[in-house]
């Protein structure tokens, strides 16, 4: 499987001082990553800089290909129709996918002669996507494109990248401030934390590696590394990244939501920092 | 033209089972029920993906479990396709021991029972035998 984004010792600029430089990962091609964090964490500052718009304090990114990047400000033409901005988008991009542009304009009811700017934010977010995607990029990167859509746009929205995915093999980032919707959208994780990656890792094996446990107050979770626990009077629930191979401590052992996982890992984070 | 497909997944985000795994059992279902047999054609990702706005990765990845368990087999630029029938005789439509249930649950409903009573009786049973 070839490597369709890499970045070793990545450093983006913090809130308060040095810039961070632990941040190394890679997304093979065809894979569907959510990029998770807090306001502020960096995921703008880090789609940039894959998107080659920033330059990053330290380290080196490589994007295999050919990117198309939406940024969260929704960049579109803002006196164009729904029309013209397809029209443009024809005119300017060899590659252009006219079928899906027009398909995804009907399918989202966006008026095709209404100006950019007397679209809602929802539809104005709709319309960049539609145009990222029927530019048909190799890798797509997109800041938060859901956030001002109602369900229904979501669901739909989702699905038009999902099926270009499927069509293209093209490779995804995309951000959010939670997992909610993406949960079973999305193979993988990216979690930031103020300008550090945390997590970067395959879904599935993120989930299969974390369990919950209800024990006794005062257990002792072994070579298991404790992500979280909470304690009650009697009993404490930890949030463990089981180690291969050896046995879960007694207690009640269920397997957590991806949710859940993130939430934790998120928590935690923020004590550390 | 467009077929019909021969199966619709339908998946339960808040199941807890893996969604790949969800996919596996719904064509192994269909498998045992006789709705799919050898040589059908299972729906292409893209076309799952259409219905369930999942990641095609994730029906790819279904669709290896199947293969790896020799239920399917991938044609190369054709599609995935049924190698083998999971029905058991037992199964048919007019096959003596669905008589036979259909009548159990008959008398089950005669004794009063609502379905989630006979789901009880019926699991504790299987439990036992199983």
């Amino acid at each position: 499987m070839s490597v369709a984004v890499l970045a070793r010792g990545l450093g983006l600029r913090r809130r308060r001082g040095e810039a961070s430089r632990d941040c190394s990962f890679e997304l093979a091609a065809g894979r569907v990553a959510a990029l998770v964090g807090a306001n502020g964490a960096g995921k703008s500052t880090l789609l940039k800089v894959l998107a080659g718009l920033l330059r990053p304090a330290a380290g080196v990114v490589e994007v295999t290909g050919e990117v198309g990047f939406v940024a969260q400000e929704k960049p579109l033409y803002r006196s164009f129709t729904v029309a013209e901005t397809l029209r443009f988008g024809r005119v300017a991009n060899p590659g252009w996918d006219a079928d899906r542009a027009d398909r995804l304009v009907e399918e989202a009811g966006l008026p095709r002669e209404a100006r950019v700017t007397r679209l809602s934010g929802g539809q104005r977010a709709r319309l960049a996507v539609v145009v990222a995607l029927a530019r048909r990029p190799d890798v797509l990167l997109l800041d938060e494109p859901l956030s001002e859509m109602d369900p229904v746009a979501r669901q739909e929205t989702l699905r038009a990248i999902m099926v270009a995915v499927a069509e293209t093999g093209m490779t995804v980032v995309l951000s959010s401030p939670v997992m909610g919707e993406l949960e079973g959208v999305c193979d993988h994780l990216l979690l930031l934390d103020d300008g550090a990656v945390r997590l970067a890792c395959d879904v599935e094996t993120l989930l299969a590696d974390h369990r919950i446990v209800v024990a006794p107050l005062g257990a002792d979770f072994g070579a298991h590394r404790v992500v979280e626990t909470r304690e009650g009077e009697r009993q404490v629930t930890a949030m463990l990244r089981v180690t291969p191979g050896l046995d879960l401590p007694a207690g009640l052992v269920s397997e957590p939501s991806l949710d859940e996982v993130v939430v934790a890992h998120l928590r935690r984070a923020g004590v550390a920092a | 033209m467009k077929g019909l497909r021969l199966i619709e997944f339908r998946i339960d985000r808040r199941s807890g089972v893996a969604t790949y795994l969800q996919l596996v059992h719904q064509v192994k279902q269909a498998l045992r029920l006789g709705l799919l047999g050898p040589g059908d054609r299972l729906p292409t990702a893209r076309e799952v993906v259409e219905q369930t706005a999942i990641n095609p990765n994730t029906v790819l990845k279904a669709y290896r479990e199947l293969e790896r368990e020799g239920l399917v087999e991938p044609r190369p630029g054709l599609g995935t396709f049924v190698r083998r029938s999971l029905v058991t005789p037992g199964v048919a439509e007019d096959s003596p021991l669905r008589g036979d249930l259909l009548e159990w649950m008959e008398r089950a409903r005669g004794y009063g029972m609502g379905r989630e009573d006979v789901e009880a009786l019926f699991r504790s049973v299987l439990d036992q035998r199983f």
